[in-house]
C-alpha cells in the first residue's frame, strides 16, 4: 500500500513538471516580463528606468532560463524559471504583485472556503441522492417525468440567477439572513446558511440527473433481479442493493473533488464577499496580479491529482475486488 | 462586405454542418436515429427554437461598412433591420413599456415653469397624448395588431407550402410531431413579430443605464453565445478525435505521450486556466493596440481568443472517451481481420474506427453546447469572458447584478438575459437529451 502511494507520488512529479512548465511558457514567454511590467504600470508615458525598476523590485529582471553572467551552478538558480516555477514544487509562493506574502494569505483564506464548500458538498450530496432515489422508486410515474423535466428546467438556469435570485428574495425581500459577508466562529453560521442553501438548489438539477442515470444502470443488474426474485419489497432493493452497489462510483466521484473544495468557489464567495480562496483568485485577476494566479493554478493542480490518487485507494475500500498493482 | 475572423469561422462550421448532414442523411446506420429524433416531440420543438435561434445569429454575423452614418461603422444585418432599435435611445433607465424615465429630474413645462418629476421618453410612446389613460390600451391593441400580422404571415406561408406539396400534407400531419411542429412555428414567429412591432413604439424591455434598449442587446447576444457553444466545439474537436483514436489505436507510446498531455491539462483547474490565459491575451492586446484598432475587431479577436482557450481546456473529456472507446473497437473482429487483411492503418482508422466513434462525438458536441454557453456569463461575471464591449448575456447579468439594490428594482435586464439564456439552454438540453437517447446503443436497447 505505502509503497504504492510512494509510486503514485512519483508519477504526479512529472505531471506537476508539465503544469509548471505550462504555466511558465503562459506568464514568462508569450510575454515578456517588460510587458507585465507596462501592464503594471500603465502604457504611457513609462520610462525605461521605471520598468526596469518594477522588474528588479519583483525579481523579474533576471534572465529566463540560463544566466550567462553567474557562476556555476548560480547559472542555472538564478533565472526566473528556477526562482519563480520550481519554487513552488515546496510550497514557496513568494510574494504577490503588491508585495503580501501568497503562502499565508493562502492558509488564512482556505478555512472559510471549506467552511462553505464542504457543507455544500455533504448537503448536495444527500438531497441530490435522495431526489434521485425517489426518481428511481417511482419510475415510470407521472411522478418521475415531472421531476425529469424540473431537473432539465433547473439544469437550464444559469448559477448566476440562482445566486442574484437567493440574495435578492432571501436576503433582501424576506430578511432572513444577511445578504453577504463573513464571521470568524460560530457566528459565521448565518452568513454561510444562503450560499450553502444556493449551491446545492443550483446543484440538483444536474446531480440528480446523473446519480438517477448511476441507480438506473445498477436497477438493471442480474443480482436486483435475483432479490427481487426472493420477494423482496421494491424499497427493501433499492435501500439494501441498488443503493450500496451506486455507491461506489458515487464515492469515487466524492473523493476526486474533496480536495479542491479548498479552492472554494469562485463566484459564491465573490458573491457573498466571503474572504476564501475563490475570491482572493477573482481579485488577484481583477488586479492582474500574475504571481498570485501562477499560484494558485499550481496549487489547484496539486490538489486535483491528489484527488485521483485519493480515489484510486478509495476504490480499495470500497470494493474489494480492486487490487492495487 | 466585411468578415470578421469569427463571422469566417461561422461560415465554415456552417458549411461543415450542411456536408456532414448530407452525409449522414444518407449513411444508412443514421437512418433510425434519425427517425426516432423526427419522432420525439421534444427533440422537433427544441431543434425548431435552436433554428430560430441560429438564424438570428447568422443574421448578425454578416457584417458590412454602414454608408448612412457618418463613422462608417460595421454593422451587422441584424443592426441594419433594427436600425429604429438602436438609433432610439433614451437618457437612461426605462422600465418596460413605460413612457417615462425611470429617474426624477427637472422638466421644463410649457409654459416656462419647472418642475421635479418623470420626464416622458424621447422615443416611446411619444404617440400617445396622456400615457396613463390610454398607456395599456395602446399596448394591448398595439400587442394584438402585431400578432395578427405575425400569424397573417405564418398561415400564409404555410397555405403556399400546402398547396405546393399537396398530397404530402397527409405526411406531416400524420406524424406524431407534425401538430406540435406546426404550432410551435406559429408561435415563434408571431410572437416574434409582435416584439417587432411593439418595439416600434415603445421599448418592450425597457432601457438600461445609458438608454439603450435591452430587447436589442438581449437580441445581439444570442450571437455570442452562439459563437461560443459552437466555435469552441469546433476548435475542441479536431484535437479530442485525432488525439482520442490515435491514442486508443496504436497504444505505446503515443498513448503514454497523449494520455500525460490531457492529464496535465485536467489537472489544472478550468477556471483558472482561462482566467491565466485570458490574462496574457489581455497584455497582448494591450501591448499590440495597432493591431486592434477597431472596437469591433478587437471585441472580436477577444470573443475568438476565448473560444480557443475553451477548445483547448474542453477537449480532454471527450479524448479520453474517444480512446476509451477505440482501445475496446480495436480488439474487435472486423478491425482484426482488417489488419489481417493487410489494410493500411490510415484505411482502417478511417473506415472502421471514426464511424463507429461518431455517436459519441455527436452527443458530447450537443451535450457540451449548453454548458458552454451558461460557462460564458460566469466567464463574464468574473471579467475574463468576452470583452466588456461585445453583446452578452454575461456582461447584461453584470450590468445589471448592482442595480438589484435600487429601489424600485432595476429588474428588466436581469429578466430579458434570464429569459434568452433560459430558453437557448432549455432548447440545447432538450434537444442533446434527444439525440443522446437517439445515438447511444445502450438506450437504444432499452427502447426508451
Amino acid at each position: 500500500m505505502i509503497q504504492y502511494i510512494l509510486r503514485r507520488g512519483l508519477y504526479a512529479l512529472p505531471l506537476l513538471m508539465g503544469v509548471n512548465i505550462l504555466t511558465f511558457v503562459l506568464f514568462f514567454v508569450v510575454n515578456s516580463p517588460d510587458d507585465m511590467a507596462r501592464m503594471q504600470l500603465g502604457h504611457k508615458h513609462v520610462t525605461e528606468q521605471a520598468v526596469q525598476n518594477w522588474k528588479h523590485q519583483h525579481g523579474y529582471d533576471l534572465p529566463l532560463l540560463w544566466n550567462q553572467q553567474a557562476e556555476n551552478s548560480q547559472k542555472v538558480t538564478q533565472t526566473i524559471f528556477y526562482q519563480k516555477s520550481l519554487s513552488l514544487f515546496i510550497f514557496d509562493f513568494g510574494l504577490s504583485e503588491s508585495g503580501r506574502n501568497i503562502g499565508t494569505d493562502i492558509k488564512q483564506r482556505m478555512w472559510p472556503s471549506l467552511s462553505i464548500a464542504l457543507p455544500s458538498l455533504i448537503v448536495g450530496l444527500m438531497v441530490n441522492i435522495s431526489v434521485a432515489l425517489m426518481m428511481v422508486l417511482f419510475r415510470n410515474s407521472y411522478l418521475e417525468f415531472g421531476s425529469i423535466v424540473l431537473c432539465v428546467i433547473l439544469m437550464s438556469i444559469s448559477s448566476l440567477f440562482y445566486i442574484i435570485g437567493g440574495q435578492f428574495f432571501i436576503g433582501k425581500l424576506l430578511k432572513l439572513v444577511p445578504i453577504s459577508g463573513y464571521d470568524t466562529g460560530l457566528s459565521a453560521i448565518k452568513f454561510l446558511i444562503l450560499p450553502v442553501l444556493i449551491g446545492v438548489v443550483s446543484g440538483i438539477g444536474s446531480g440528480a440527473r446523473w446519480y438517477r442515470t448511476l441507480f438506473l444502470e445498477e436497477v438493471e443488474k442480474d443480482y436486483v433481479r435475483t432479490a427481487r426474485a426472493k420477494g423482496l419489497t421494491e424499497t427493501q432493493v433499492l435501500f439494501k442493493h441498488v443503493l450500496k452497489n451506486a455507491m461506489i462510483p458515487i464515492l469515487t466521484g466524492v473523493v476526486v473533488v474533496l480536495p479542491l473544495l479548498f479552492m472554494g468557489s469562485l463566484i459564491m464567495e465573490s458573491f457573498f464577499s466571503i474572504p476564501g480562496l475563490g475570491s482572493y483568485t477573482i481579485e488577484a485577476i481583477n488586479r492582474q496580479d500574475f504571481a498570485i494566479v501562477r499560484s494558485m493554478v499550481f496549487l489547484g493542480s496539486v490538489l486535483y491529482i491528489l484527488g485521483l490518487l485519493m480515489t484510486d485507494i478509495s476504490y480499495t475500500f470500497v470494493d474489494p475486488r480492486v487490487r492495487l498493482s | 462586405m466585411i468578415i470578421l475572423w469569427t463571422d469566417a469561422l461561422i461560415y465554415l462550421l456552417v458549411i461543415t454542418l450542411l456536408i456532414f448532414a448530407f452525409m449522414v442523411s444518407r449513411k444508412a446506420q443514421f437512418k433510425r436515429p434519425l427517425k426516432k429524433i423526427y419522432d420525439s416531440k421534444t427533440g422537433m420543438v427544441s431543434l425548431i427554437v435552436l433554428v430560430f435561434f441560429v438564424i438570428i445569429g447568422l443574421l448578425d454575423s454578416v457584417h458590412f461598412k454602414s454608408t448612412e452614418t457618418r463613422t462608417h461603422e460595421i454593422i451587422s444585418l441584424l443592426d441594419y433591420w433594427a436600425k429604429p432599435l438602436r438609433e432610439r435611445g433614451e437618457k437612461t433607465y426605462s422600465a418596460p413599456f413605460s413612457a417615462y424615465l425611470y429617474s426624477k429630474e427637472m422638466i421644463t413645462l410649457a409654459d416656462g415653469s419647472t418642475k421635479w418629476g418623470y420626464p416622458r421618453l424621447k422615443f416611446a410612446g411619444s404617440h400617445l397624448q396622456n400615457p396613463e389613460a390610454e398607456g395599456l390600451r395602446d399596448v394591448l391593441t398595439k400587442a394584438a395588431i402585431g400578432f395578427g400580422k405575425g400569424a397573417g404571415l405564418v398561415i400564409l406561408f404555410m397555405v403556399l407550402l400546402w398547396s405546393s406539396f399537396h398530397d404530402r400534407h397527409k405526411v406531416l400531419f400524420k406524424q406524431p410531431t407534425g401538430k406540435a411542429i406546426v404550432l410551435v412555428v406559429f408561435m415563434l414567429v408571431s410572437m416574434s413579430y409582435m416584439l417587432i412591432y411593439l418595439s416600434a413604439y415603445y421599448h418592450v424591455l425597457g432601457t438600461d443605464k445609458v438608454g439603450e434598449d435591452v430587447f436589442y442587446q438581449a437580441i445581439k447576444s444570442i450571437r455570442t453565445g452562439l459563437v461560443i457553444g459552437s466555435l469552441t466545439t469546433m476548435i475542441m474537436l479536431p484535437m479530442a478525435i485525432v488525439f482520442g483514436i490515435m491514442a486508443g489505436f496504436f497504444r505505446g507510446w503515443v498513448d503514454d505521450v497523449i494520455q500525460y498531455v490531457y492529464t496535465t491539462l485536467n489537472s489544472i483547474p478550468g477556471v483558472l486556466l482561462i482566467a491565466a490565459s485570458i490574462l496574457m491575451v489581455q497584455v497582448y492586446m494591450s501591448n499590440h493596440a495597432e493591431d486592434f484598432n477597431s472596437l469591433i475587431v478587437r471585441s472580436d479577436m477577444r470573443l475568438l481568443f476565448l473560444c480557443l482557450i475553451l477548445g483547448v481546456t474542453s477537449w480532454t473529456g471527450l479524448c479520453r472517451m474517444l480512446r476509451a472507446e477505440t482501445l475496446k473497437l480495436r480488439e474487435m473482429e472486423y478491425v482484426q481481420a482488417a489488419q489481417a487483411l493487410g489494410v493500411r492503418q490510415g484505411t482502417i482508422l478511417a473506415r472502421h474506427i471514426l464511424p463507429n466513434v461518431m455517436h459519441i462525438v455527436l452527443i458530447s458536441v450537443v451535450l457540451d453546447f449548453s454548458s458552454l454557453v451558461l460557462a460564458e456569463a460566469v466567464l463574464s461575471y468574473i471579467n475574463i469572458g468576452v470583452d466588456p464591449t461585445t453583446y452578452s448575456w454575461g456582461n447584461m447579468i453584470n450590468g445589471a447584478r448592482l442595480e438589484m439594490a435600487r429601489d424600485p428594482v432595476v429588474w428588466w435586464s436581469l429578466l430579458a438575459s434570464f429569459v434568452f439564456m433560459f430558453s437557448l439552454v432549455l432548447a440545447a438540453n432538450l434537444f442533446a437529451d434527444s439525440v443522446r437517447n437517439a445515438f447511444d446503443p445502450r438506450r437504444a436497447e432499452q427502447g426508451g
